[in-house]
């Protein structure tokens, strides 16, 4: 027994010490991390800025891509929220093949729409040489690890599709963090704005199905609801995804009967709840709500005569103008082979894509052939974006990363199409 | 036509609706983008080759049931005959896609599937490459049964092993470069697998390797089986360091990102060393695993992060750490009790349903207070105070495995160890005499939770979030199937389980898209195969064969015929 | 041995306590909620008929193992699987019928068809299922097969996947089921009057045939002794098979009549029904066909009605997101104070 807690001893020291030595080096011993080797030091300016830059410079040789990364849901359940994103980023390249007299090339990864799954998708981005930034994560929960990783390397990470707050929270913003997609609280309070004074609602009640998009999208709109009129939640319910028999749910809220029930969920159980509000008695005469989760043309047809005066909110793409409807869409069609847009957050890849090729060619400098990056550099004018003109709107980053366009429209189903009711034009 | 033929056809059309299957649910498409062998085969093609080599050497193997052994000519003919008519089912499906528009049904009929299947060159001459192609694959299969023994297993484990080398490339390509062999990584692979060169050269080596070692290892093996006691056990010391020191210096080996990917491997070697306890040694199928993983996670979450909703302590790791074994004695004994009078069956069910509760805990607006619900809880700070580094936080995993794996087997041969393998055979027997089997099942609960919450708890500080995402039924399933797979009760195979099931789908993307079929496939075959798992221990291996008598493994109620004599024809 | 006693004693108090814990909350939560009054009687009939409703088609699966263990004395843990494969097929029948109009033109035809088409890839699913997987593991020791099952279920989920896409896909409803009647003072779906009506006349089908013909009579035996069945010159794999059979008819069944409820299918859209169904199969006896009816139909109501009914009464926040854990907390206790089941045999678990 001695011998075994005298071994023990010395093994759990020897983990202890050797850790420490590990992370105390920064734990590169992997070359392929090491970025901070000047290439030449030939001149002022250049190269000296690779030098001073905390980060390096990401360096092209002629003739070579330059790499974007992408870290989006590509498999699995929700698979059609990521691959939604990068048809919209493969969009955007299509336009716009050249950045900084270089083409571009991506290295598409898994964020797994999970922590986990983050974790490992960041790590194999931030280990391939020379990425120049990275468009994602999907989902919220794989983009608070990502974002911490990639900024220990910075990294540009923008995503199309986090909505969580505290990404963007002072607190907790990673400082090569940015998002194209709204901030909850903007798109939550919005519908509160609508619900109160357009509709002139005083009751309402929410659903939401366990995702950190919805559970917070259904807060913030309560939170605004009740301080911003005073009205009165009746209800805040919540469905796991995968159900598909809401009485439940659906005659405990009309118990109350609400004037309003807003459930920013997504396509399955959003068709579902539509269907079985109407025919729930008790709620016939309660306006239906919803967010950019089914923002979309199968939600309609899924749910189908149900779906008749909804009211749902957005982007406001309509700012985008003919763009969309003219250049974009096909394009899209043409990349996805689908009959139509399978998700929502198309259009902020699109437009993620797009900030980040302007800040590069601000940034980029070429000297003997080879193009360099410096990070810090790019990070700075990433966030110096101002009045950014995207589909998504007028876009402009604040320090915290939240660069999406505070424009949010509210539309109705009026004869099955999406009519755009608020504000006005 | 005999039975022997008629067994080569039958085998021949399974094996091409194994093809077909597998081409519909989209693995050839998606195992293109790797090669194999740079230039030559990608892994893609890879698999209907593999499927007719296998319905060759199927085919001529000896008929058990009616003992018949089929030799020479005949050999090829059957294999010839069973690989063609894989083909041509290859074939057909082929064609038919490029028919039929079925895409509205199955996704994958796609033209490029047909294109893959064809070699792109067409109806006529793809389906006639298939056929003939079909025909000497499984020729060659066959002839596995005509070479002497030796010459045949090492082919055999030859294949295997460059195939495995293949699809390891991104983890040795990794550790060459790492240790600045980039010269030696060049020539070996490329594309995602060996190159041409490479192939070869791995594929003689370990041929040749494995027929000295048959045929001209017998005198080293008489010397090892010879040597005296405490040589052997130096020398077994000797091996266990080494291995350890390997152990130590992996992450300087292999780099950051396959730092990550090594940690979460450790992660799961620690949850099946647990989940060993339960099923492996105690008998107890658990389903609910999952749940010790979450309430381990959520336990250190709480306790160690500033953002923790209601309670926020703020204690450093290690100071949890007891926190978290306590909590894992709780919750074990909460899972356990309840099950205590179930068998088999029910429990299984009983536990999966305990695991999903505990999600749905974890994730219901009522304990979001205490848990943070849909948004998790944030800031968890890693177990050593330094950067999130994967690196570094493979030492505490390490040294977690390592206490489990000790703990695990002085427990195995242990007076627990006895009581359990005693009740794992009969219950009731066990009871009878004087096994007291609540205790038993109630520690087998706590120590399996404990390991659990102990894999979920650095988890947590690994990532540094936690999301009730992460914690569903799949991550019981994971362990469950590489405990089967490397062989319960045996701490080697949970290891290998955990690096084949876990590290090569974090390795290789196309395998994470079909993991879970994989999963499910290896399951079946293993259970249909081989019960005790690659490595098991000598135990388990007496244990599930016990019933086995010269003819098929499980003999059924119904006739069979024995006993007839040996015809070769 | 006194030792002993004393140790089980001990286990069955803290059972009975645990046991006795849940039921009184329930109870006391019940009467809080009837009492607080908000939820209407007209809306907790709505409930209880689409629990009814549920319940049926819940009870469809559950027939199907209750019948296998009867035999078997396994679990087929892949039975929800079954379940899956015939809604997908019932999915595609119906689009195909729907693209060439023939939904519009005789819904009912139409409907049978879909039905058909469901019950026979479903039963075919079971037999092979039977074959591959389970016949040659018919002497192992417990755990095997078991795996396999979990492997099987695996195996067919994500094959489902592969081959049709991991999207949710919305199903072309039957317009001739549209609609709500009344019968006398209940208010149901003309949906739900169809699917409650089908799974009856399947119940009643499989009662006949289990009680009135040879083959049922066989299966009986089976179940009774399969030794003493096959000296008796039954053969026994052709019965399995059969049962297996007849289990994959009724999970096609209730695959369609779950998708004409909500008009949806998915990959894993087996998983909980199927866990569900097993839990109902116990609950009302496993190895008992009118049980695993019973079962079903109680598991439905409890599982629409429970949420509302025990949890609101304490103010609980969401508490239809813990829906799952009703019925799962349902299995344990039924597996605690009465693991025969309602009306099952007296035999050890």
């Amino acid at each position: 027994m001695q011998k075994y807690m005298r071994w023990s001893g010395l093994l759990v020291v020897l983990m202890l010490v050797l850790a420490a030595c590990q992370a105390d080096t920064g734990g590169s011993s992997d070359p392929s991390a090491d970025e901070s080797t000047p290439a030449s030091s030939e001149g002022a300016g250049g190269t000296a800025d690779c030098d001073a830059d905390e980060f390096g410079c990401v360096e092209i040789a002629e003739g070579d891509p330059i790499i974007i990364g992408t870290e989006l849901v590509i498999t699995g359940a929700n698979e059609s929220l990521g691959l939604d994103s990068q048809y919209g980023a493969e969009v955007a390249r299509g336009l716009r093949p050249d950045i900084a007299g270089h083409e571009v090339e991506f290295n598409h990864q898994d964020d797994g729409c999970s922590a986990e799954g983050g974790t490992a998708a960041a790590r194999a981005l931030v280990s391939e040489e020379n990425i120049a930034g990275v468009i994602g994560t999907s989902c919220s929960s794989a983009g608070i690890p990502s974002a911490e990783i990639l900024s220990a390397e910075g990294v540009m990470l923008v995503s199309p599709s986090n909505t969580a707050p505290s990404l963007t929270a002072p607190e907790t913003h990673e400082p090569f963090y940015a998002r194209t997609a709204h901030n909850d609280s903007i798109q939550g309070a919005a519908m509160a704005t609508f619900v109160c004074e357009v509709l002139s609602l005083t009751t309402a009640a929410t659903i939401d199905d366990g995702s950190p998009y919805a559970d917070q999208l259904a807060n913030v709109f309560a939170r605004e609801f009740e301080s911003q009129c005073g009205g009165t939640i009746t209800n805040e319910e919540a469905i796991t995804v995968g159900d598909t028999d809401f009485s439940g749910v659906l005659e405990n809220i009309a118990a109350d009967s609400p004037e309003f029930l807003y459930f920013p969920i997504f396509v399955a159980e959003g068709a579902l709840i539509t269907q079985q509000a109407k025919e729930t008695s008790g709620l016939d005469d309660t306006v239906l709500g919803g967010a950019d989760g089914y923002f979309t043309p199968d939600w309609l047809s899924a749910a189908g005569e149900a779906t008749e005066g909804h009211v749902l909110s957005g982007p406001d793409l309509a700012f985008a103008g003919d763009f969309y409807e003219a250049d974009f869409l096909p394009a899209y069609l043409e990349v996805s082979g689908t009959d139509t847009t399978i998700s929502v957050f198309h259009a902020h890849a699109f437009d993620a894509y797009n900030m980040l090729a302007d800040a590069i060619e601000e940034v980029a400098f070429t000297e003997g052939g080879t193009t360099y990056i410096p990070r810090t550099a790019l990070k700075d004018a990433f966030f110096a974006i101002e009045g950014y003109e995207g589909i998504t709107g007028t876009l402009t980053c604040d320090e915290n990363g939240d660069c999406a366009d505070a424009k949010i429209s509210v539309s109705e189903v009026q004869d099955g199409e999406f009519v755009r009711i608020w504000p006005e034009e | 036509m005999d039975l022997p033929m008629r067994r080569a056809l039958f085998t021949g059309l399974l094996g091409g609706l194994a093809g077909v299957h597998v081409g519909l649910v989209g693995m050839i498409d998606s195992f293109q983008g790797r090669d194999t062998i740079a230039d030559l085969i990608t892994l893609g093609s890879m698999l209907p080759l593999l499927i007719l080599l296998l319905v060759g050497w199927r085919a001529a193997s000896p008929v058990k049931s009616a003992q018949l052994i089929p030799t020479g000519a005949r050999t090829f003919i059957l294999g010839a005959a069973a690989g063609a008519t894989a083909g041509l089912i290859l074939a057909a499906l082929a064609a038919l896609i490029t028919a039929v528009n079925l895409r509205w049904i199955l996704v994958n009929a796609t033209p490029g599937l047909a294109e893959i299947l064809q070699f792109g060159q067409g109806l006529v001459v793809g389906s006639l490459i298939l056929i003939v192609g079909g025909a000497l694959l499984g020729l060659a299969g066959a002839s596995l049964h005509v070479v002497p023994p030796a010459i045949a297993r090492s082919l055999a484990i030859a294949f295997v092993v460059s195939l495995a080398v293949a699809l390891l490339e991104p983890f040795l390509g990794a550790v060459l470069r790492n240790l600045g062999l980039d010269a030696v990584e060049e020539v070996f692979f490329a594309g995602g697998g060996l190159t041409l060169v490479g192939a070869i050269v791995v594929f003689g080596l370990t041929a040749a390797g494995i027929y000295a070692w048959t045929t001209r290892g017998e005198g080293a093996r008489e010397r090892v089986a010879a040597m005296p006691a405490d040589r052997r056990r130096n020398a077994k010391l000797i091996w266990y360091g080494v291995l350890f020191l390997l152990l130590l210096a992996l992450p300087q080996l292999v780099g950051q990102r396959l730092s990550e990917v090594v940690g979460t491997v450790g992660l799961y070697v620690l949850l099946g060393l647990g989940l060993n306890i339960v099923v492996g040694f105690a008998g107890l199928l658990d389903l609910g695993y999952v749940a010790f993983y979450a309430v381990g996670a959520y336990t250190t979450a709480v306790l160690t992060s500033p953002s923790s909703p209601v309670f926020a302590p703020e204690l450093p790791f290690w100071g949890a750490l007891p926190f978290v074994i306590i909590a894992a004695a709780l919750i074990g004994l909460m899972v356990g009790t309840p099950v205590l009078r179930l068998r088999g069956d029910y429990l299984a069910i009983v536990t999966l349903g305990f695991g999903e509760i505990a999600r749905t805990i974890f994730l219901s607006a009522w304990a979001q207070p205490a848990v943070g619900g849909a948004q998790g809880i944030l800031s968890i700070p890693p177990p050593l105070p330094f950067e999130r580094d994967p690196q570094a936080i493979y030492y505490p995993i390490l040294l977690f495995c390592i206490i489990a794996a000790v703990a695990a087997t002085s427990l195995a041969s242990s007076r627990v160890g006895r009581a359990w393998n005693a009740m794992r055979e009969d219950e009731s027997v066990a009871e009878a005499t004087g096994v007291n089997t609540t205790v038993y099942k109630l520690l087998a609960f706590m120590l399996g939770a404990a390991f659990g919450c102990l894999s979920g708890a650095l988890f947590a500080a690994k990532i540094g979030v936690v999301f009730p995402q992460s914690f569903d039924i799949l991550v019981s399933i994971n362990a469950l199937a590489l405990i089967i797979l490397g062989g319960m009760g045996n701490i080697a195979g949970v290891v290998v389980g955990a690096i084949v099931l876990v590290g090569l789908p974090e390795l290789l993307r196309e395998f994470a898209e079909y993991r879970l079929l994989i999963y499910g496939a290896v399951l079946v075959a293993m259970m249909l195969l081989r019960p005790e798992g690659l490595l098991p221990s000598r135990q388990r291996q007496a244990e599930l064969h016990e019933r086995e008598s010269d003819e098929d493994q499980y003999a059924e109620t119904s006739g069979e015929e024995t006993g007839r004599p040996v015809v070769t024809i | 041995m006194p030792a002993r006693r004393a140790r089980l004693n001990l286990v069955n108090i803290f059972l009975w306590v645990f046991g006795g814990a849940i039921l009184a909350l329930s109870a006391w939560g019940a009467f809080l909620t009837l009492s607080e009054g908000r939820i209407s009687p007209s809306a907790w009939q709505t409930l209880i008929v689409a629990g009814v409703a549920l319940g049926s088609v819940y009870a469809l699966i559950a027939l199907g193992y209750t019948l296998v263990y009867g035999i078997l004395f396994m679990i087929n843990f892949a039975h929800g699987e079954v379940f899956m494969w015939g809604a997908f097929t019932a999915f595609f029948a119906a689009s195909a019928l729907n693209d060439i109009g023939m939904i519009d033109a005789s819904p009912l035809l139409a409907f049978l068809l879909v039905l058909l088409t469901a019950m026979l890839v479903s039963m075919l699913v079971a037999v092979l299922l039977e074959r591959v997987a389970y016949r040659p593991l018919r002497g192992a020791p417990r755990l095997v097969p078991l795996i396999t099952a979990i492997g099987a279920s695996l195996v067919l989920q994500y094959t489902a996947r592969g081959f049709y896409g991991s999207g949710v896909r919305g199903y072309p409803g039957f317009g001739l089921f549209g609609g709500t009647v009344e019968l006398g003072p209940i208010r149901i779906d003309v949906v739900e009057l169809v699917v409650i009506f089908a799974a009856l006349a399947l119940m009643f089908a499989l009662y006949f045939f289990i009680n009135r013909t040879r083959t049922g009579r066989a299966m009986r035996a089976v179940s009774e002794d399969k030794d003493v069945a096959a000296m008796m010159g039954i053969n026994v794999d052709r019965i399995i098979v059969t049962t297996f059979a007849i289990g994959g008819l009724l999970a096609g069944a209730a695959g369609i009549l779950y998708t004409l409820l909500f008009n949806q299918v998915h990959f894993f859209m087996g998983f909980l029904p199927g866990i569900k169904a097993f839990t109902a199969a116990v609950l009302g006896g496993i190895g008992n066909i009118i049980g695993a009816a019973l079962g079903g139909l109680l598991l439905g109501i409890l599982e629409q009605v429970g949420p509302n009914l025990l949890l609101t009464g304490y103010g609980i926040p969401s508490p239809n997101q813990l829906q799952d854990v009703i019925a799962f907390t349902v299995l344990v206790l039924v597996l605690i104070f009465r693991p025969s089941g309602l009306l099952g045999r007296k035999e050890n678990v």
